[in-house]
């Protein structure tokens, strides 16, 4: 008789399932309506902090900190068509767990990304921040528009779009259980993605 | 019947006198940087090279219903590649026979005819114009051939992949492939029914000559270096078990891997002899991907022991192979490279998934193996490939150093039987050579220098 190990999600993936897929779709799609638009300024206050944050922590490249952000489960999803689409049936530009999300901070560590040897500077501008009840009243859904200035190489470049943050009430406060990351020119060519978004 | 329109020798600015001796650019070892470097060589490639041999164009199932349309470029000319309302494939050319606007802006679509944006000439997806406004307005015959919309002459399909020429002298594509065709039907034949559909793609670009894409293809040297973060993030857990490209690391010329020149500038690196065959030896060569743990359980449960051999269906197909000059079959990707300028590249990693035509798998294995299979493959894009870039980049800002003007391919070469000719007359050679470099430039030698005979193609 073994004992199970835990669940570690760093170490293993058993939480990216049919049923995740199908719930992550479902929770992205027809989210934005002015019915569920939250309207209190001192709550709205409260999300535009937090990926405040994000954007700052992101910016410094304080990778650990961002990631605690996050809950244990999460899904940081790039898609590569406009609508978002069917992750199970479409390439994304990324799509990861907590683990790949882990995998991309580590490889930047390495010393030998050269993708990011120099790394980028980064300036985001977060705004239109809205925020959005869902059926469970410990997830909100979260509509942002980014613009983010990157210096890298020779000159600097603007990537933008809107991302979606689905949040849910843990113990340890808001955490973002997924961000959807909608680039405008996210089914162009686009030089050396390789920073976080 | 269709008419021909002989259109000769490539047409360039320097028409009539040869821009240079190519054999002076392109020796046996090394090459001249201004072939990376020269807007005018660039322009020539654009017709001697892309459309003066089998040019990829696109997938068919990008394409799968009558009068779908997907719009791509061979080198520079805009195209439309059809499948018309009789099923034919035509790759049209996206520029309007009145003043040469293009005809569609949009990516894909269904479609029986393209109307002109500028001033409404509408043209059937034949090619064939179907009607101007104020016809009365013009002296002669709307009907002459020469208002239909130009085409590439020869297009084919090789099980999937659609090729096009203009070259009325290149063999037909089957003789052309040669002996990497069988490789081409080995890569599609372990997915069901020999089949894999195209869903969505990894796109990058690079400011960079597109021939440094095609130079990586086949490269097995720099997978250690280049990808030195790749791999060691993929074996941060792995322990005794070496994940994805490990076996590179150490004396990759003693592996039984190799790779293979089979002429017209197409070439393979075999990697599968590294692997253990059986079922799961392709999956348990995966590094840690989204899911992998959860649908591992979930197919031995559900499959017992057919779990490995559908899993299998998920992993990375360790095979480059690499079809001059603009497309790379690796792994599950289709890669397809895009010329933009001499200095501007897209590298387009195409996604495939597999599908189940005859039910034997079921919907829920189909669902679930692609599931794990989209992310396998934004593997390698991620964390490989963004890396490559960034040294083609470099590459490209190195030779901005006039005065030394020479690059090297001469790993492997002048050492005795280390590369081989064998007897159907492909060579071989250890993993890391850049004999496979060495061959394709003298193929895109041998089409640089060509007298070319090209044509055109117009309904009549």
């Amino acid at each position: 008789m073994t004992t199970q190990a835990p669940l570690d999600p760093s170490r293993s993936s058993y939480y990216i399932s049919d049923a995740l897929y199908r719930d992550l779709i479902a929770s992205f799609s027809e989210w934005q309506h002015d019915a569920l638009a939250v309207t209190d300024v001192f709550v709205r206050d409260e999300f535009r902090q937090l990926l405040e944050r994000e954007a700052r922590l992101l910016d410094q490249l304080r990778y650990d900190e961002w990631l605690a952000m996050y809950a244990p489960e999460c899904v940081y999803w790039v898609p590569s068509t406009p609508n978002g689409g069917d992750p199970r049936r479409e390439i994304a530009i990324m799509f990861d767990d907590r683990r790949r999300l882990e995998d991309r901070i580590y490889r930047m560590r390495t010393g030998f990304a050269w993708s990011q040897a120099p790394a980028s500077r980064t300036v985001r501008l977060i705004t239109n921040v809205e925020v959005f009840s869902t059926a469970d009243a410990d997830k909100r859904m979260l509509r942002s528009n980014f613009l983010i200035s990157e210096f890298w190489g020779d000159e600097t470049r603007q990537l933008t779009g809107w991302a979606g943050h689905r949040v849910a009430r843990g113990e340890g406060g808001w955490k973002i259980a997924a961000k959807q990351v909608n680039l405008i020119e996210c089914d162009q060519s686009i030089r050396n993605p390789s920073i976080i978004l | 019947m269709t008419a021909l329109e002989k259109v000769g020798s490539p047409p360039t600015r320097l028409e009539g006198t040869e821009l240079h001796d190519w054999d002076y650019l392109v020796q046996e070892d090394r090459a001249h940087r201004l072939i990376y470097t020269d807007p005018a060589i660039f322009e020539a490639e654009m017709t001697r090279i892309f459309g003066g041999t089998w040019t990829y164009l696109a997938h068919e199932s990008e394409i799968p219903k009558p009068n779908d349309f997907i719009t791509r470029r061979m080198g520079l000319r805009p195209l439309i590649i059809v499948r018309d309302a009789e099923g034919q494939l035509r790759a049209l050319y996206n520029r309007c026979t009145h003043r040469g606007t293009t005809l569609c802006r949009w990516d894909k679509g269904n479609t029986k005819s393209f109307q002109c944006p500028y001033h409404g000439w509408n043209f059937l997806n034949s090619g064939k114009l179907r009607g101007v406004p104020w016809p009365e307005g013009y002296a002669g015959d709307m009907h002459d051939p020469k208002y239909n919309l130009a085409q590439v002459p020869r297009v084919e399909s090789y099980r999937g992949f659609i090729f096009g020429t203009l070259s009325m002298d290149a063999l037909p594509l089957p003789g052309h492939l040669g002996p990497i065709a069988e490789i081409i039907d080995q890569w599609l034949d372990r997915n069901p029914g020999g089949k894999v559909v195209v869903c969505e793609a990894n796109r990058f670009r690079y400011k960079g000559n597109w021939k440094l894409a095609y130079d990586n293809s086949c490269d097995g040297y720099h997978v250690a270096y280049s990808h030195r973060s790749l791999l060691e993030t993929e074996n941060r857990f792995a322990g005794e078990n070496a994940k994805g490209m490990a076996y590179y690391r150490d004396s990759p010329d003693a592996q039984p891997m190799y790779m293979r020149y089979t002429g017209h500038g197409n070439h393979f690196k075999d990697k599968r002899p590294n692997l253990e065959q059986r079922p799961g030896g392709l999956w348990a060569l995966e590094s840690a991907h989204p899911g992998m743990e959860h649908y591992e359980a979930e197919f031995i449960k559900r499959y017992g022991h057919r779990a490995f051999a559908l899993l299998d269906l998920a992993g990375s197909e360790p095979v480059n192979i690499n079809i001059f000059p603009n497309l790379s079959l690796l792994g599950n990707h289709i890669q397809v490279f895009e010329p933009v300028s001499v200095d501007e590249t897209n590298a387009i990693w195409y996604g495939t998934m597999i599908v189940d035509e005859d039910g034997s798998l079921g919907d829920d294995a189909v669902t679930d193996i692609n599931a794990l299979r989209m992310r396998t493959q934004e593997g390698f894009p991620n964390f490989g490939e963004v890396d490559d870039i960034a040294n083609f980049e470099q590459i490209q800002r190195g030779l901005m150093a006039v005065e030394d003007e020479w690059i090297y391919m001469n790993r492997g070469f002048g050492i005795p039987g280390r590369v081989k000719t064998l007897e159907d007359g492909t060579i071989t050679a250890p993993a890391t050579d850049e004999a496979f470099m060495r061959e394709h430039f003298k193929e895109w030698k041998r089409l640089m220098k060509a007298r070319a005979n090209f044509a055109i193609r117009r309904e009549p």
